[in-house]
């Protein structure tokens, strides 16, 4: 009953046939042996990692010294540390959790969008409330600008 | 009980070892809480003890404590969910005692520094430890056997997932004695949630059972999510799963989304609390609207977390007991993804009279008047699905017609609340409380009593007593009218929400009947004991060989009840939705086959346990501040999973044989029941 684990047998275009006979075998042993190339993407190299990991270092570095040295003022610090943790969520992304555009992660990238968008309401959302709220209830405590 | 908790060790050695706690931290000289107590040590060493004397160690280590089987998970899921029940509802008997004695100016028997952490313990048990686990518990037993699946894609998880939950439950009955629990009504507000105004640990005890629990919730969602996604039988394509499998996707969806959400939150509100951090403080930039606005952020997807399986249970028994295939199918998918979004864009509902302005309040009030749209489609469906059917007014059945009645009720109270206008009148009154727990035990509980009713045999291989299951269900319908309503009425005429004491005797006729109404609700509570004590007895009476005790229509009632442990001897193939249904009437149902296959199945493991088990005194450390101890259990839960990743010997196969005298036994037990 055992099927040999080749890639290639499981390259089927409709996610949902290519559980059909074997999908107990593999399914139940995801992060054992048998299960270990099955589905998704790479699981990519050392190399991959450490490009990965440097890249997050750099794109760490370089907010902490923008901080620690104040070289930016405030208001274009602010938008230089969001821009460069939206960069390093890119690269964890790519390099750690391997997503890629294609057919095999119509999954992962639909999940990808969703959490897009939750996460985009919330943010927005909690930015659009938080506005409101501290300039109704705090006038005192708000911000310049 | 301030005075309790700031007695410091003065010796920096005991202040090392013990941290804050210290002698004086057990409350000796409270009657309640010490009988509380005492009741729950004697009934721990009765279990332990009864289960040495009649020698069941080994079967409950291996059967129970160790597997990885998911209906046992689950069932253990719903028993932690029916004692946390027993927990949850003491607190709300003391609570509607204690209004009625102390609402025309009398004293009762609770001070308010009792009261305020019994209605704080009362929202947290009932929310975190009976409707979460009930629901995971019952997505955990049917939805792998509703999709043709052999277990859930990660069994081991799945079991460090069910003792994390157990943990945290442990972690919130420990403080009923040891020290105290938080005073700050179940979603710990801050800034009265900050170490300035609640200095005890009860909120650590909060923060940290909901911690542990919440990563086993999150962990279960994964889980779930990818068995769905991953595990389906051959031909179930996503058109063609039970509506209560969608469901079950639908709130692992909202688990995955949302629970990060309170993790970061309640993270932020630790560091406040342990490090002197300032998010949620009033000076230093502290913002404290940013925790109300981020738990609700939280809180409202949980709601639909706890009700969109509750919706998919209705659904499934409706069909079954209508014997007509569900109506609208199509209309329900689209209906509880629908509700799953919006359920994100409505949280503001909650705090309209925070002083976002009119805008804001606008935006979110009407899209809380839309997602009813989506709610009542279902609604419509379930009656249409009715319309012509042959109704059997079997337990579930009832328990659905009741749930749609009091659902629609607290829907429209809901809607009403949903107008800003409306809700600065009702905002914080008794009038919100009767409303969400019109909802929450018409829609969450009454789904769960349906769902036990219905799913028992097919967990147990026999079914629950009619007569007793009737008492219990006219008992707790009809005392929730009567302990909800008076409390719809007395928000109308004012009262506000967690009050100890009261003046005003126009208010203490509503507030007996309601008492008399919980009495009722613990009678319908016993009645439900009864109900499967008796059923234990007299199960021979009551057993099911065929495997389909209702005539059902989906994938679950096609295998034997209880199921052998691999599910199915040969993975069915689908051609439908209901087709279990379609197969008994083409006469393709019940056909043996003549070979089988070995089975790839997991082996059971102690890890998952063993982690859980460690999170207590680990917890139990965070909240003490015994830093020595918190150390040593997170390297020790660390260790523990880094051991198991080295166990290679984690599955086994099934030989043919061995399925084979199983599936004849069956197969002749049928045979028989065919004759009979």
């Amino acid at each position: 009953m055992h099927v040999p684990n080749e890639p290639t047998l499981h390259k089927a275009k409709d996610p949902h046939t290519e559980l059909a006979d074997h999908h107990a075998v593999d399914q139940l042993n995801h992060d054992h042996r048998h299960g270990a190339h099955d589905y998704g993407a790479s699981h990519g190299s050392v190399k991959s990692y450490l490009i990965g990991f440097a890249l997050s270092v750099i794109l760490t570095a370089i907010p902490f010294a923008l901080t620690m040295l104040k070289i930016l003022p405030a208001a274009s610090l602010i938008p230089v540390i969001l821009i460069l943790g939206v960069i390093q969520i890119v690269v964890h992304l790519h390099y750690f959790l391997h997503m890629d555009t294609s057919s095999s992660q119509v999954w992962n990238n639909a999940a990808f969008v969703f959490t897009v968008i939750i996460v985009g309401i919330l943010i927005v959302g909690t930015i659009w409330v938080m506005f409101h709220l501290n300039h109704n209830m705090m006038p005192g405590m708000m911000p310049m600008g | 009980m301030s005075s309790r908790v700031d007695q410091l060790h003065e010796d920096p050695l005991l202040r090392a070892i013990f941290g804050k706690l210290h002698i004086e931290s057990i409350p000796w000289h409270d009657p309640i809480i010490m009988g509380a107590g005492a009741g729950m040590v004697i009934a721990a060493v009765a279990v332990l003890g009864l289960t040495t004397y009649f020698k069941q160690w080994k079967y409950v280590w291996s059967n129970w404590l160790t597997s990885v089987d998911h209906k046992k998970i689950g069932v253990m899921y719903i028993i932690l969910a029916l004692i946390m029940l027993l927990r949850g509802f003491a607190d709300a008997l003391m609570m509607r005692a204690q209004q009625a004695m102390a609402s025309a100016g009398g004293e009762g028997f609770l001070p308010p520094d009792h009261f305020d952490q019994i209605f704080t313990a009362h929202g947290v048990i009932m929310i975190f430890f009976v409707a979460m686990p009930f629901v995971v518990g019952l997505m955990n037993v049917v939805m792998p056997l509703q999709i043709g699946a052999r277990d859930v894609a990660f069994p081991y998880l799945n079991s460090l997932s069910f003792w994390l939950t157990a943990s945290g439950a442990i972690l919130i009955n420990v403080s009923l004695v040891i020290g105290e629990f938080a005073h700050t009504g179940w979603l710990a507000y801050a800034p009265l949630s900050g170490i300035e105004f609640s200095p005890g640990v009860g909120v650590d005890y909060y923060l940290w059972a909901l911690q542990i629990a919440g990563l086993g919730t999150l962990l279960s969602g994964v889980n779930l999510i990818t068995t769905i996604f991953k595990m389906r039988a051959p031909g179930m394509t996503l058109m063609r799963m039970p509506i209560f499998t969608w469901t079950t996707l639908a709130a692992n969806m909202l688990i995955v989304a949302a629970f990060p959400i309170l993790t970061v939150c309640l993270a932020m509100l630790s560091l406040d609390r342990y490090l002197g951090m300032h998010f949620f403080t009033n000076e230093a930039g502290g913002n404290a609207m940013l925790y109300v606005n981020l738990i609700w952020a939280w809180g409202h997807p949980e709601v639909y977390i706890l009700v969109l399986p509750a919706f998919g249970v209705f659904s499934e028994i409706v069909a079954t007991y209508s014997r007509k295939r569900l109506f609208g199918y199509d209309g329900m998918v689209y209906a509880t993804m629908c509700i799953a979004l919006l359920s994100f864009v409505v949280w503001l509902h909650h705090f309209f009279t925070m002083g976002a302005g009119a805008n804001v309040n606008a935006f979110f009030g009407i899209t809380t008047m839309i997602i009813s749209i989506p709610t009542g489609v279902k609604v419509f469906n379930w009656l249409f699905t009715m319309y012509r059917g042959r109704i059997k007014l079997d337990l579930p059945m009832m328990w659905t017609l009741g749930f749609i009645i009091t659902f629609v009720i607290g829907g429209a109270t809901g809607v009403l609340m949903a107008v800003p206008g409306a809700d600065f009148v009702l905002h914080n009154s008794v009038f919100l409380i009767a409303h969400f727990h019109n909802v929450i035990i018409g829609g969450v509980l009454f789904g769960c009593f349906a769902a036990l009713n219905y799913w028992f045999p097919k967990a147990f291989g026999f079914k629950l007593h009619t007569g007793l299951g009737k008492v219990s269900f006219w008992c707790w319908l009809i005392g929730f009218y009567v302990a909800f309503m008076p409390l719809y009425a007395l928000g109308l005429m004012g009262m506000t929400r967690r009050l100890s004491h009261m003046n005003d005797p126009v208010w203490q006729v509503y507030l007996i009947v309601a008492a008399g109404g919980a009495l009722l609700i613990l009678a319908g509570i016993v009645a439900n004991i009864a109900q499967i004590v008796w059923s234990v007895v007299k199960r021979d009476e009551l057993r099911d060989e065929t495997g389909d005790p209702w005539d059902g229509r989906t994938l679950e009632w096609a295998t034997s009840s209880p199921p052998p442990f691999y599910n199915f001897a040969v993975t069915p193939a689908i051609g439908n939705h209901d087709s279990f249904w379609d197969a008994k009437q083409l006469g393709q149902a019940y056909v043996q086959p003549e070979t089988y296959a070995p089975i790839h199945m997991p082996r059971n493991t102690a890890t998952g346990l063993l982690i859980g088990l460690v999170s207590v005194p680990f917890g139990f450390a965070l909240v003490w501040h015994i830093w020595w101890l918190a150390l040593l259990g997170f390297v020790a839960m660390i260790v523990i999973a880094a051991v198991h990743t080295f166990n290679e010997d984690r599955d086994y196969y099934v030989q043919p044989d061995e399925i084979k005298a199983i599936e004849d036994a069956r197969f002749a037990l049928l045979k028989t029941q065919k004759e009979a």
